[in-house]
This record gives structure tokens, C-alpha cells and sequence, in this order.
């Protein structure tokens, strides 16, 4: 497995998710002794669910890898610590909202809108 | 499921998640995903599953059927691991060191890892899950036999059994024995007969389940 290379074809999402992880840097997912890091099962299910996007070709690596990049940076900057799972998976799940937004797929009102349904409709939730 | 989020809500609202929360926020996009035929649970379950066992354990049974078929490879699998498992393109980070240890009608090998999870993720993947349970890590060593039969492996009273550690420094592969009645499948179909459990050693080849998700 490898670092993502995409080179100039920014825009030609790659449907390999093996390569999107980055391994090395500030947005590699956390992990130990080479497997992944999910503390709960949100984690995991938010980054099936950009890798599922990506399967399908409806979300770029590449452009979603900028997004981790630029909220890792802005997590850093308020002072979460993305080297825990929860911090780092939470960068994540903003950067697949971004990028959900920016392409079309989820309108950012509509994802707060869901969530406030939820939020309702799941009282005892996860408690 | 596990208490995860941060507790700074109110705590007249307890009972009651925050629209903030992270698991909200995932089935919340998840589910406008899935509303608009985006994706599916299914393909959401796959992408786990792969992680979980194909991705790497395909690469490690590409490397044991390459052995069953090719009596020279395996020579140099077992006496240089890691050299002969770049031969096929795989190695990398949590991969440096492999040594490839030979199931035969006298030997059965166990890996274990008794500290942590170290695990050759570039062969097998991510582990399953309950090669870090602190049971498995603990009994592999203290009862491996009683461990195996747990798995479905019987093995008779006169075959040794060996458990190998893995460490940062070394990871271990099973190479395990051909099952009979294949002994005639071309080497990318025998791939399809090593499930990650054999390359672990916790069952025979061809007995384990590749997909299984445990």
C-alpha cells in the first residue's frame, strides 16, 4: 500500500480506497501496529462511507484529502488533538461534510436539518 | 455502543443526543446518502468487510498459492519472508520484517501477538478483531491446542504446535499446508482457497471462510 498518487488527474477520483490513506503526515488516520484506529463505531462508519462514495466514483480522493488536510489544520489550530481517534475521525466526518457540500451530493442545511431530526427522533441514543 | 462524545451538553438533556454528536452527524449524512440512492448499506458493510479481510489477506494468499505451486519460491519464502514477499509487490510499512513459518504433517504454527496486535498488514490487512482480545493473546500461548479446536482445528495428539510472537520488529505468516483435492487448481484459483484464519494458523486452509468478519 502507498501513499495516494494521483498526480495531475485531480478531478479522476480514484476507486481504490486501499491508496487514499495517506501514511505518513498530519491527515494518516490513526493506527496501531498497521491496523486502523476506531474507538466507536461512528468512525468506522464514516470512513466506509466516504470510501463507499469513492467506490463509486461520486467523491474524489484527492479533493476529499484536501478537505482532511484543511480541517486537521483547523482542528490543531482551536486546539483538538487529531492524534486521538476521536479527534482525528471527527476531522474526517467534517471534511466528507465539505466535501458532500461542495459537490452537490448533501447541502450542509440539510445535513444540520437531518441531524436535529435525529437528535429528536433517538432520545437515549449512544447513552 | 460505547459512551463516546464530549460531555460538556447540558445535563438536563441526558437522555437526549446533541444534533452534534458525532454519531448522529455520520447516520445523518449516511442516511440523506442512502435516501438518494448514493450509496447503500450493503456497499457501506463491503467497504468494511474489505478492510477488515480482503484487501490484505488477498495479498497473502496470492503469496502462499504462489509457494504451493512453485517449490523454489518457497524456499526463498521461508528462508528470506520479506524478500519474497516484495517479489510479488507487497511489503511496506508494518510489513519490513516477515518470516514465513511452514505448516507440515509434524508442525502447526499459531502467531499471536501477546503485547499488543502487531500484525503483517500487508499481507493480511486489518486484523480481525479478536486477534488483540486480551483472551486470545493470553491463551494462544497458554492452551494454543484447546484455542485451535475453538476454531474448528483438531489437530492430532503427535503434531507439534508452535506459537510465534509478533512484534514490531518481526511479524509472522503462516504458510499453511495445501488442502487435498486441489492439488490441480492453477495458482490464482488456489488463492481462493487461503482465508486470512490459515495465514494467522488458527485454522487449515480451505476450512476458513474468507470474508468472515469475527
Amino acid at each position: 500500500m502507498s501513499d495516494q498518487a494521483d498526480g495531475g488527474s485531480s478531478h479522476r477520483p480514484s476507486n481504490d480506497g486501499a491508496l487514499a490513506l495517506a501514511l505518513d503526515g498530519p491527515t494518516a488516520p490513526p493506527r496501531v501496529n498497521g491496523e486502523l484506529v476506531f474507538d466507536t463505531p461512528w468512525q468506522s462508519r464514516a470512513f466506509a462511507v466516504t470510501a463507499a462514495l469513492a467506490d463509486r466514483e461520486l467523491l474524489s480522493w484527492s479533493v476529499f484529502q484536501e478537505a482532511l488536510i484543511a480541517q486537521v489544520a483547523a482542528a490543531d489550530r482551536s486546539g483538538v488533538d487529531t492524534g486521538t481517534p476521536n479527534g482525528y475521525w471527527g476531522c474526517w466526518l467534517d471534511a466528507l461534510g465539505t466535501v458532500t457540500d461542495t459537490t452537490g451530493l448533501v447541502a450542509t442545511s440539510h445535513w444540520s436539518a437531518r441531524c436535529e431530526e435525529l437528535a429528536d427522533r433517538l432520545p437515549g441514543h449512544d447513552h | 455502543m460505547s459512551h463516546d462524545h464530549d460531555h460538556d451538553h447540558d445535563h438536563d438533556r441526558h437522555h437526549h443526543p446533541r444534533p452534534t454528536d458525532p454519531a448522529i452527524r455520520v447516520e445523518a449524512i449516511a442516511s440523506l446518502l442512502i435516501e438518494a440512492g448514493l450509496i447503500d448499506e450493503a456497499r457501506i458493510d463491503a467497504v468494511i468487510e474489505r478492510y477488515e479481510t480482503d484487501i490484505g489477506p488477498l495479498n497473502g494468499a496470492k503469496v502462499v498459492a504462489r509457494a504451493w505451486v512453485d517449490p523454489d519460491y518457497r524456499q526463498r519464502l521461508l528462508s528470506d519472508g520479506t524478500a519474497a514477499i516484495a517479489e510479488l509487490g507487497f511489503g511496506g510499512a508494518q510489513g519490513e520484517k516477515m518470516v514465513v513459518v511452514e505448516n507440515t504433517d509434524q508442525v502447526h504454527n499459531l502467531v499471536v501477538c501477546t503485547l499488543c496486535s502487531c500484525y503483517p498488514w500487508p499481507v493480511l490487512g486489518l486484523p480481525p478483531s479478536w486477534y488483540k482480545s486480551p483472551e486470545y493473546r493470553a491463551r494462544a500461548v497458554r492452551e494454543p491446542r484447546a484455542v485451535l479446536r475453538e476454531f474448528g482445528t483438531e489437530l492430532a495428539d503427535d503434531v507439534e504446535v508452535r506459537v510465534w510472537d509478533s512484534s514490531a520488529e518481526i511479524r509472522y505468516l503462516v504458510l499453511p499446508q495445501r488442502p487435498a483435492g486441489i492439488e490441480d487448481l492453477p495458482e490464482q484459483e488456489l488463492a481462493a482457497h487461503v482465508g486470512r484464519d490459515a495465514m494467522i494458523g488458527v485454522r487449515m486452509a480451505g476450512s476458513d471462510q474468507i470474508g468472515a468478519n469475527s
